[in-house]
């Protein structure tokens, strides 16, 4: 196992940086995000960041074709532009395990070349948790906060970062890093993961039921009558899909520029009023129909299509984020819990 | 105060006055609480809970609720009975299906400030007087409740009750608030700096609408920014100048509106101080035009539905200082 | 030789169709000079311009915005330009609050028989806007050729 002193971390940084473009979570007086790194910069220790990782395969915005008017000339312009090698530094495991639920979606035929794009230049040096907060359910989910996937999954412990390479673009970043790397053994990181399960097992929320969101309950689950006690407070914002890992609805449209048109995708959310609205109408008229349609989707449509794979990862932002607290673990509890 | 607003409650729904009520669930952690209509009084007993996190502000739920059969009760804060009394004036809520019950307030919590301590995997939060006893995974914390106050709450514009049928507890006082000093700090800053300030929080918005939906003054039955055929209809901040327009044509729609319940900037996922650009409106009308508070008398016109022959020119706001 | 580009500001006036639209027309038969700049659009009343107008318009590439509209008691319509008064007021000192500039904003009352001012406005207004550069704050890139 490779490892570096933690005072020589940002000299590990600052060495990936010159090499390619490097984002990574910092603190900000609003919490941890993400950003491109600048020197100087700080890995943010804090357990998520406010934004998923998301962003970086699939941004909020993002421009697909440009038009072009000229009397009767109607000119289309390619606006992809070939994505640079890019480094996810310390994204954590509920985050890697969303790309697995994106990809899914966006590499499945028809492959989407944006995101596709995105992916293939992009290594993730994924960080286990030391901290989980009360929010975290990951483990409901199966996913271990102290063994994260990725490029490379990496440890602190003993005032050290350890590293370990998963695939192939990881053991190019690592080399690449020799210089400042040296080997050790990996005694201090199974005492850290030891803690940090120890921790997993102490919250709340980590073990929701799951094993009721089956296909074959599809229609038990929709004509829950618990639906409309979950909902009834429910303000229709975008909060919860917005900050979530794997939500990945989005909306394709077009802005008159004056002087030409400009397609673009933005994210959209199923709990807003004219999500996937038709010349006709829009399929769900309440906010009822709404909450249902995107916890259904995450806790059986998307396993049901998926090898039983949730559309959830556990990290907690919209329990820690909605306006009134309605979240998907009171969902889970509710709709799962007695049964 | 719980003991007392849940008895209340519960007589309410016995005596068959009320057919629901309006209040506050218990979630998953202190903190988390969600609005709930309580159908009996055994829910009452179960789960209705108040306390320093119970901050949401109930009065635009009314809007819905007075579409409904019977009548609901609902427990308002005194800076939600503005926002009451507001919608009231605004015709958008059945007076006669609504028992609003006034209900006193110490000031709420900022779970978010509590985490900027550093607070983290809470398990329980006792109040203790004026402190807070914090348990979490990684040890005890005690806070002091002042510390972690909601920015809306330590400036704290009114104790008082301005519209109610029964009052639970000692109506308070309008209070004299500091409440306009961070909008004149902002304001004595240049132009530059001022850009810069909102550059910076603005870009931060993700445009979830949060801050639109829970605003208890944006009742429009579909919004602008919601309606493809009105040309500015955006899903998404594409462009700067995008987050910009939508804050602040939402803040010129509810200007003489806006009671600053604070529930904006409450609910902002990314932290930004929504409430800032409607308090500087708010400022501008009293200066300009005489004090006002929105929600406070119902039969005053509205700072934008009135006028004076003898009002200022646009051009003088900004001769003052020269 | 460095030939330096000189910055033409594009300047939107909102006017008003009983005073100041005719105050421009008069401006234009009294052969008063006033820089092409500046874009009129014709409004049935100054009240009839909502915030979204301004803003639309500094999106589209205005670098400055001018609302003109009769003098206060003369409005065609008793009180719209007392409303729009109002309006304007509370909305530049919003504008100027998120640190776009002042100057880039303004509001003047020209009646129908002031064809001079209309023009010693227009002048002075674009002068303003010229001094101030580019309108780069409230700017939508999209839009930029």
């Amino acid at each position: 196992m490779k490892s570096i002193s933690l005072s020589n971390l940002p000299e590990l940084l600052s060495a990936i940086a010159a090499k390619e473009a490097l984002y990574l979570p910092v603190d900000t007086k609003e919490g941890a995000e993400y950003k491109a790194y600048a020197e100087g910069d700080s890995l943010s220790l804090a357990c998520n960041t406010n934004r998923s990782a998301k962003d970086f395969f699939f941004p909020q915005v993002e421009d697909m074709a440009a038009f072009k008017v000229e009397g009767k000339k109607i000119e289309i312009i390619d606006v992809r532009k070939e994505t640079e090698d890019f480094v996810i530094f310390g994204a954590r495991a509920c985050d890697v395990k969303s790309f697995e639920v994106l990809d899914r979606v966006f590499l499945a035929d028809p492959v989407d070349t944006f995101y596709k794009n995105r992916r293939e230049h992009s290594t993730v040096v994924a960080l286990a948790c030391s901290a989980p907060e009360e929010t975290c359910f990951c483990s409901s989910f199966g996913i271990d906060a102290a063994e994260p996937q990725g490029d490379v999954s990496a440890w602190i412990a003993e005032g050290r970062m350890f590293f370990k390479p998963n695939t192939q673009k990881g053991e190019t970043l690592l080399s690449a890093l020799s210089a400042l790397l040296e080997e050790s053994d990996g005694a201090a990181v199974e005492k850290a993961k030891e803690e940090t399960r120890t921790i997993m097992g102490q919250l709340p929320l980590q073990n929701l039921p799951t094993e009721h969101f089956k296909p074959e309950k599809l229609m038990e689950h929709f004509n829950d009558p618990k639906w409309k006690e979950l909902s009834q407070a429910c303000i229709g914002c975008g909060t919860c899909t917005f900050v979530c890992p794997t939500c990945q609805c989005f909306d394709i449209r077009d802005f008159d520029t004056g002087n030409g048109i400009q397609r673009y995708r933005c994210w959209d959310s199923c709990m807003y009023s004219d999500f996937t609205q038709m010349a006709a109408d829009q399929p769900r008229h309440t906010q009822l129909e709404r909450f249902r349609q995107r916890f259904m989707h995450k806790l059986v449509y998307y396993p049901a299509n998926n090898e039983g794979l949730f559309g959830c990862v556990g990290c907690g932002r919209c329990l820690a984020k909605c306006p009134i607290s309605m979240n998907i673990a009171k969902v889970m509890k509710a709709l799962g819990g007695d049964k | 105060m719980q003991k007392v607003i849940r008895e209340k409650a519960i007589e309410l729904l016995r005596s068959g006055k009320v057919d629901r009520v309006l209040g506050w669930k218990e979630g998953e952690f202190f903190y988390d609480q969600t609005p709930h209509l309580f159908l009996s009084p055994e829910e009452v007993e179960r789960t209705f809970v108040y306390n320093g996190f119970s901050g949401a502000n109930l009065s635009k739920y009314l809007v819905k609720e007075g579409l409904k059969e019977g009548v609901v009760a609902v427990f308002l804060k005194p800076c939600d009975t503005y926002s009451f009394s507001q919608l009231l004036k605004e015709h958008r809520i059945a007076r006669d299906k609504i028992w609003a019950v006034g209900i006193p307030c110490e000031g709420k919590l900022d779970i978010e400030l509590l985490r900027k301590m550093g607070i983290r995997g809470i398990k329980t939060i006792e109040e203790k007087g004026d402190e807070l006893l914090v348990s979490t995974i990684y040890g005890e914390k005690t806070v002091a409740k002042k510390d972690v106050l909601a920015e809306r709450c330590a400036n704290c514009k009114s104790r008082k009750h301005v519209l109610y049928d029964e009052l639970l507890g000692e109506e308070g006082e309008v209070l004299d608030s500091a409440r306009f000093d961070q909008i004149e700090k902002l304001e004595q800053m240049t132009s530059e700096e001022r850009f810069a300030f909102w550059q910076n929080e603005l870009s931060r918005c993700i445009r979830c609408n949060a801050c639109r939906n829970v605003c208890p003054a944006c009742t429009c039955e579909k919004c602008v920014f919601d309606n493809a055929d009105s040309g500015i209809a955006s899903k998404a901040p594409a462009s700067s100048f995008e987050e910009q327009n939508f804050h602040i044509i939402r803040a010129f729609h509810v200007v003489g509106r806006c009671t600053d319940c604070g529930e904006c900037s409450r609910v902002c996922p990314q932290g930004i101080p929504l409430h800032l650009i409607n308090r500087k409106f708010i400022k501008d009308i009293n200066a300009f035009y005489g004090a006002y508070q929105a929600g406070e008398n119902p039969d005053e016109r509205a700072p934008l539905t009135n006028y004076s022959t003898e009002d200022m020119e646009p051009g003088d706001v900004f001769k003052k200082g020269e | 030789m460095q030939i330096e580009e000189k910055f033409e500001p594009t300047i939107v006036a909102f006017c008003c169709n009983w005073c100041s639209y005719a105050g421009a027309d008069l401006s234009g038969t009294n052969r008063l000079q006033y820089p092409a700049n500046v874009k009129i659009i014709r409004v049935p009343c100054s009240c009839r311009v909502n915030p979204m107008f301004i803003l639309r318009a500094f999106q589209r590439g205005a670098d400055g915005v001018i609302l003109c509209g009769c003098h206060p008691g003369d409005c065609h319509y008793t009180t719209g330009n007392y409303y729009a008064r109002r309006r304007m007021t509370l909305l530049f000192s919003m504008l100027d609050f998120l640190g776009i500039e002042r100057e880039r904003t303004r509001v003047e009352w020209v009646s129908a028989a002031e064809g001079a001012k209309f023009a010693a406005t227009m002048n002075d207004f674009v002068a303003t806007v010229t001094r101030l550069g580019k309108n780069r704050r409230l700017e939508d890139l999209r839009c930029k050729k």
